[in-house]
């Protein structure tokens, strides 16, 4: 049987991707950022996980305002990295897990969680930016993964609620899976930012600082905070943590079982217009 | 019933909802075209002629034109469809987040080295109106 080994929560802003692949992580600035993921990498080479199924969204780039789904799975046996104008990020290809992921679309479908099945799908800085902070920059990435994408791009993005009840959905699939893998879940995007508008650039640092805190120890009541709270307070962005119940919602101790151990959490701000924040749950046993 | 938008209280904010979508369609289906590198050629060797061969507006064109992204937002466009403008100009996100807020890119980069823009005084439309 296959289960959820952890779950990892961090951001994915672009800039942090540009910094890397330009060779700039020394500088004073990014040096910042970066440390907060030291951990990170270490913990990766000692628990590896067979498969990494990653929350996040797209930011127009394989989904236009042609199609505009609110959960994607990728299904396909590779997904190319995207060109989101700037030329594509020099980072691997991502291999997937077809057999793991129709699986869960099977699973989760049937468990009335409607889900969009996508073969095809470059992947964006989403996806990319997570595995460069947890992987660094390896020839191949370390094991195969799942993008699932979520709409946050065009209002109403789905609610927090909703997200953390499909995680619960996405680890009943994985519990029934035969072969023994070990999984991990990510939530990427967020913390707080905005990047539109003349209230572009706003940080609320308390307010991440209590997602955090809501996250580890009471993420049902978290995932009850209405969109017009992340709107106002995390910026017009950062909507995007709803993403980060998915992951949470997946975790054991949210049907039974003990609280996971938290492993890492660190926070920064800024990397470029937002804040960085990232945490490390293990699931206890 | 008209749909509820408590969103519209934030000041400084447009919420890229489906009609802001409606209204932006074209523009930002133009901004789409621009990730092929062959289209941001023929983009930057003639701007108008190219934004002529998309049915938007003409005050979405001038919007684009003029790289005015407050005036492409409130015309329906949406920020990560726009960043393809700006990276065709070789720009950074934090250029084009910075050039809405009436700062200059100095000020900008210092304010959010500062910390960000403070959330005080910046949740309710009836804060900014009082400044």
């Amino acid at each position: 049987m296959a289960r959820i080994t952890a779950s990892v929560y961090t951001s994915h802003v672009p800039a942090i991707g540009a910094a890397l692949d330009h060779g700039r992580t020394h500088e004073p600035y990014w040096q910042k950022v970066f440390s907060g993921y030291e951990f990170s990498r270490h913990w990766m080479q000692e628990k590896p996980p067979d498969v990494i199924f990653l929350v996040y969204n797209d930011h127009a780039n394989a989904f236009s305002l042609e199609i505009i789904p609110t959960f994607a799975i990728g299904t396909a046996a590779e997904f190319a990295v995207a060109d989101e104008g700037w030329g594509p990020r020099p980072v691997p290809k991502v291999i997937g897990h077809p057999e793991l992921a129709a699986h869960i679309a099977q699973s989760v479908i049937q468990d009335d969680f409607d889900l969009t099945i996508v073969n095809k799908m470059d992947v964006d800085h989403g996806l990319t930016v997570p595995l460069s902070l947890l992987c660094g920059q390896p020839q191949a990435w370390p094991c195969p993964v799942i993008p699932f994408a979520v709409n946050v791009v065009q209002y109403p993005v789905p609610s927090g609620r909703r997200c953390f009840q499909l995680g619960q959905a996405i680890r009943r699939a994985v519990e029934s899976f035969d072969d023994p893998l070990q999984v991990q879940i990510w939530g990427t995007g967020g913390m707080s930012h905005q990047l539109q508008g003349p209230r572009a650039g706003l940080i609320n640092r308390e307010w991440d600082q209590r997602f955090l805190d809501r996250l580890i120890a009471e993420p049902a009541a978290l995932a009850q905070l209405p969109h017009i709270e992340y709107v106002r307070e995390a910026g017009s962005e950062g909507i995007e943590l709803v993403m980060w119940l998915i992951a949470r919602g997946a975790m054991n101790d949210v049907d039974r079982g003990a609280p996971p151990r938290v492993v890492h959490r660190f926070y920064h701000v800024p990397a470029s217009n937002t804040a960085v924040g990232h945490l490390i749950l293990e699931n206890a046993g | 019933m008209a749909l509820d938008k408590p969103y519209r209280d934030v000041p400084g904010t447009t919420i890229f909802d489906a009609d802001e979508s409606r209204k932006g369609y074209w523009l930002n289906q133009f901004c789409m075209s621009l990730m092929k590198a062959a289209n941001r050629e023929r983009f930057k060797a003639g701007e108008r002629a190219y934004l002529d061969e998309w049915p938007m507006t003409e005050a979405q064109k001038q919007a684009v034109l003029a790289r005015d992204l407050n005036r492409c937002i409130a015309l329906g466009g949406n920020i990560y469809f726009l960043a393809k403008i700006g990276a065709t100009d070789g720009k950074s996100f934090q250029q084009m987040a910075g050039s809405m807020t009436g700062l200059s890119e100095e000020e900008y980069r210092r304010m959010m080295v500062g910390g960000g823009r403070p959330i005080e005084g910046n949740r309710y439309r009836h804060e900014w109106e009082k400044k």
